[in-house]
């Protein structure tokens, strides 16, 4: 571990190359893995009250791959990967989680799917009031709540 | 010591703001002790960027998980339902949809009606005017007319219908089952100094918006303004007792942890299901050794939850996807028993709408609907936005072996004991959740849906928190009267969910409210001869 990270070197290494079989970049649609720099930099900063359990998958996917995981074949990457996945519990379903939730909120990956990247407050979004002639035949059903 | 007070509520929650409001006109000296804070608006998670994460964390409807300063620790350990609250000026209304229902006529009348369960010592009449003055103060959006309810007016038009509610209705029509706009405490329309709702989607995580009737932005302004005093940060321990046996006050800590006696004529617990049990067993001493309030053994018993079950459907056409609210429309098709389905009693449907992009790749993983590598990006594209469904509501009926009680090992920051839950979920519940699973998939299919997909009971869905002090005319069979009043000790109220007999198949809040109001105006009418 060093500075505010509270991975050590070898975690982070590891987390980066998981990230990157989790969410490769994509070329059709214009995003960038989740192993991207500042993907990861939001990853490392904001694990907060979950470094604990992201440590723990960490230590396991060390334990599957006997290897830094970026050195192993893509092949090999990718099965050990999968094992991790299959596995399942509370310390993968963390990992998985912080990938995605720092993921989908980078600005390009936001941007590509059609939504701007801003907080929801306080512009807010637009919702059609919808076709409320739907509810014609519920009105001409008589009340159906029961007398007491 | 402090000043004694002529009224002190403990919780400022959905009831505790609603009875202090109500008792200011008394000009009582009425304090609340609040164990939360007041919260920021500005500091929502809506206001950020991460605000799909701070869902996850901070604004998370687990205290266990939140684990904020201001809230406790719950042993739930042995319950298949986990437990969801607030604890803050607010209490869970600041985290709640907002779905609005009331309860029906028949559900004050279960023994009577179908042989299960009790009757409640109060009915639906009773309760009409302190609904309807709830509603006033809380800011109702719905349409009048819902053949499932006997009549009552939303002041305010129905919330948007959006393209998921829409989609969902056609499913029902062709079904030919009932539907009908939610009654909602969000406000579609300016409403009382409150700003119209805009759409966040984040009702469930505090609305910034200001939209949603939380009691901090209702009740509590009214109230404080009319006299009562609020403090924050202080944790009532236990309720004391003097030689009459009448409570004399509450030790509580403050915000630096010291301990403080307060004295008080009437003490009002309004703390939900859970907390309220807590303190009232927290509060035994030699003359109340099985804790204050319960010498019917039943504190802390007959613990109701809504079993919950969650059914979604995946869309080839967009829906409303992050766009919000939560709240659209309701189905009471399945409300009223019918014993030919195999249980008793009935639930509410409530739909939905859909995710924003965080949730929708987290819960997308969960259910196995997101795969890792190449195809992840197609994938998430097929599901973000196309995704929409309901919950089913389910009501529980009271068993006295599913128990608030006190963990011997577990304490808060302050050394008070934790409460522990016990709970089963029992055959009807399940054959309940099943009938509901296997309808809405129905309905999902009729709208057009090509994937369904179903969880039973929602794991962390123990939002709804009822039953562990009812209320009852039989000093044997209920902690509190039929008004709300101690059995034992005559200047202990509840006003919470606590004091439900039935859970009925409808989200509790505005009924607590109700209660809370219909409570505190006995004790106006009685105040000469309140303790007789």
């Amino acid at each position: 571990m060093s500075g505010d990270n509270p991975l050590t070197p070898a975690q982070s290494d590891d987390l980066r190359a998981i990230a990157a079989v989790m969410i490769p970049a994509s070329m059709e649609f214009d995003v960038p893995g989740a192993d991207d720099p500042a993907i990861q930099a939001d990853i490392i900063a904001t694990l907060g009250r979950d470094a604990g359990l992201v440590r723990e998958a960490l230590d396991e996917l060390a334990r599957l791959a006997g290897l830094p995981l970026a050195s192993l074949a893509p092949i090999r990457r990718e099965a050990v990967a999968m094992e991790l996945r299959a596995k399942g519990g509370a310390a993968v379903a963390t990992l998985t989680r912080v990938v995605l939730q720092c993921y989908y909120r980078d600005d390009r990956v936001v941007r590509s799917l059609g939504l701007e990247p801003r907080p929801p407050y306080p512009k807010g979004h637009v919702l059609e009031d919808g076709d409320w002639s739907l509810l014609d035949p519920v009105r001409a059903r008589p009340p159906f709540w029961r007398r007491a | 010591m402090n000043d004694p007070v002529d009224v002190l509520i403990i919780g400022a929650g959905a009831s505790g703001a609603a009875v202090a409001w109500s008792l200011a006109e008394t000009k009582m000296h009425i304090l609340c002790l609040e164990q939360g804070d007041w919260m920021k608006p500005s500091e929502y998670p809506s206001t950020g960027r991460d605000w799909g994460a701070r869902q996850l964390s901070d604004f998370h409807h687990s205290p266990n998980r939140r684990a904020r300063e201001t809230d406790y620790p719950i042993n739930d350990a042995d319950s298949p339902i986990k437990i969801a609250n607030f604890n803050g000026v607010g209490g869970g209304t600041v985290l709640y949809a907002g779905h609005f229902p009331r309860l029906h006529p028949s559900d004050f009348r279960v023994r009577t009606l179908d042989g299960v369960a009790d009757d409640w010592p109060i009915d639906y009449a009773t309760m009409e005017p302190f609904y309807a003055e709830n509603d006033r103060m809380t800011g109702v959006s719905g349409l009048a007319g819902d053949p499932a309810y006997p009549p009552h007016e939303p002041m305010m038009p129905p919330l948007p219908l959006g393209k998921s509610g829409a989609t969902l209705a056609r499913g029902l029509n062709k079904l030919g089952w009932h539907w009908w706009p939610s009654d909602s405490a969000i406000a579609s329309v300016d409403y009382e100094g409150r700003a119209k709702c805009i759409n966040l989607a984040h009702c469930t995580s505090g609305c910034a918006q200001g939209a949603k009737a939380s009691t901090d932005i209702t009740y509590w302004p009214a109230a404080i303004r009319a006299g009562v005093e609020l403090r924050t940060h202080c944790r009532v321990r236990e309720i004391t007792t003097n030689e009459h046996g009448m409570a004399s006050g509450v030790v509580y800590y403050d915000a630096d942890g010291v301990e403080h006696f307060q004295p008080a004529e009437v003490v009002v617990l309004a703390c939900n299901a859970v907390g309220t049990a807590r303190v009232l067993l927290n509060s035994a001493s030699a003359r109340f050794p099985s804790g204050l309030a319960n010498s019917s053994g039943l504190v802390g018993k007959n613990l109701m939850f809504h079993p919950y079950a969650r059914i979604v459907g995946y869309f080839d056409e967009t829906l409303d996807g992050y766009r919000g609210p939560g709240n659209c429309i309701w189905s009471q098709e399945f409300y009223e028993t019918d014993r030919t389905r195999g249980f008793v009693r009935g639930y509410t449907f409530e739909f939905s709408r859909g995710q924003g992009p965080v949730m929708a790749a987290v819960h997308g993983m969960q259910i196995g609907r997101l795969p890792w590598g190449a195809e992840h990006h197609r994938a998430y594209r097929k599901l973000f936005c196309h995704r929409t469904g309901m919950v089913a509501i389910c009501e529980d009926l009271a068993e006295e072996h599913n128990a608030v009680t006190l963990d011997p090992e577990l304490k808060d920051a302050h050394g008070i004991p934790a409460p522990k839950i016990a709970y089963t979920l029992s055959e009807n519940s399940r054959h309940m959740l099943d009938h509901a699973v296997a309808r809405a998939t129905e309905i999902l299919r009729a709208a057009g849906a090509y994937d369904v997909w179903s969880e039973a009971p929602i794991a962390d869905g123990g939002w709804h928190l009822m039953g562990t002090a009812r209320m009852g005319t039989d000093p044997a069979r209920s902690v509190v009267n039929e008004w709300g009043r101690s059995h034992d000790v005559k200047n202990v109220f509840v006003v919470d969910g606590s004091i439900f007999v039935t859970s009925a198949g409808v989200n509790p809040t505005r009924t607590i409210q109700a209660l809370a109001l219909y409570v505190a105006d006995q004790m106006k009418q009685r105040l000469a001869n309140l303790f007789d």
